[in-house]
């Protein structure tokens, strides 16, 4: 049977790529909370310049600045993913390159989140 | 017509290199070089971080690294491509309530990009220096 869908019909909804206005939303989501979340890191990390290891565990090891922490690489790992991707997509137009990228940009973003959420926690557990 | 090189004779549209760069221009692709610059330079916070959670002598290399030339000068780059692409991303959000579209306020917008970021990277680091 012959489809029938006009392109209009096609691209209502969740659109051509299937995907909607997600990955916007998740960027402009990422960025608003990046901004008060980067005003928290710079603060930190000026308030830890050439402190001591015990100074700086101390201070990571408290709850609010390590909760925070946490919810800081979370929103900037999300950010910084699906900012390369656009990136990736805009200029590499090869396959397998620009899949293969695209899967390192995950992989990468997910052991930036990973390794520093887990460094957080481990200090602030007092391991 | 079957002996034309089609490909040659095809007319392109004008590459990058044939504009005269705008600052509305220059802030846009700073915005990218700064967010993909910023992806790689997460590296340095996992090390510091893992570093710390390692222990006294690798938080000991990690900082030393962080505090010679090379490291300070990574450092100083970092932080003015946080603050650049952070104010970089508050003109992309007053662009989307659909204000400052006009001539005056891109071109506004665009110089207080660069300017607001170079300027509160300096105040930043002598804030830090201070500090130690």
């Amino acid at each position: 049977m012959a489809n029938m869908t006009t392109p209009l019909k096609r691209v209502r909804g969740l659109g051509s790529a299937r995907s909607g206005t997600d990955h916007f939303w998740i960027q402009r989501l990422t960025a608003l909370a990046n901004v008060p979340l980067v005003l928290f890191f710079l603060v930190l990390v000026i308030s830890l310049a050439g402190e001591s290891y015990d100074v700086v565990l101390d201070r990571l090891s408290s709850p609010l600045v390590a909760i925070i922490f946490v919810l800081t690489i979370a929103s900037i790992a999300i950010h910084m993913r699906v900012g390369m991707q656009v990136v990736i997509e805009d200029y590499i137009h090869r396959d397998p390159t620009r899949v293969l990228l695209l899967i390192a940009n995950t992989f990468f973003s997910l052991f930036v989140a990973a390794a520093s959420i887990f460094a957080i926690l481990k200090i602030s557990f007092g391991g | 017509m079957s002996h034309v090189d089609a490909k040659a004779n095809r007319p392109l549209s004008p590459h990058l290199q044939v504009y005269r760069p705008i600052v509305t221009m220059v802030m846009s692709i700073m915005h990218r070089i700064t967010g993909s610059a910023l992806f790689f330079g997460t590296i340095l916070l996992v090390w510091w971080l893992v570093a710390a959670a390692t222990g006294p002598e690798a938080f000991a290399i990690a900082n030393g690294f962080m505090g010679s030339w090379i490291g300070i000068i990574l450092l100083f780059g970092f932080s003015w491509a946080l603050i650049h692409h952070t104010l970089g991303g508050i003109r992309h959000f007053i662009w989307d309530t659909g204000r400052g579209f006009d001539e005056k306020s891109r071109e506004g917008l665009a110089w207080a990009t660069i300017i607001g970021s170079v300027s509160l990277t300096i105040l930043l680091w002598i804030i830090g220096l201070i500090a130690i």
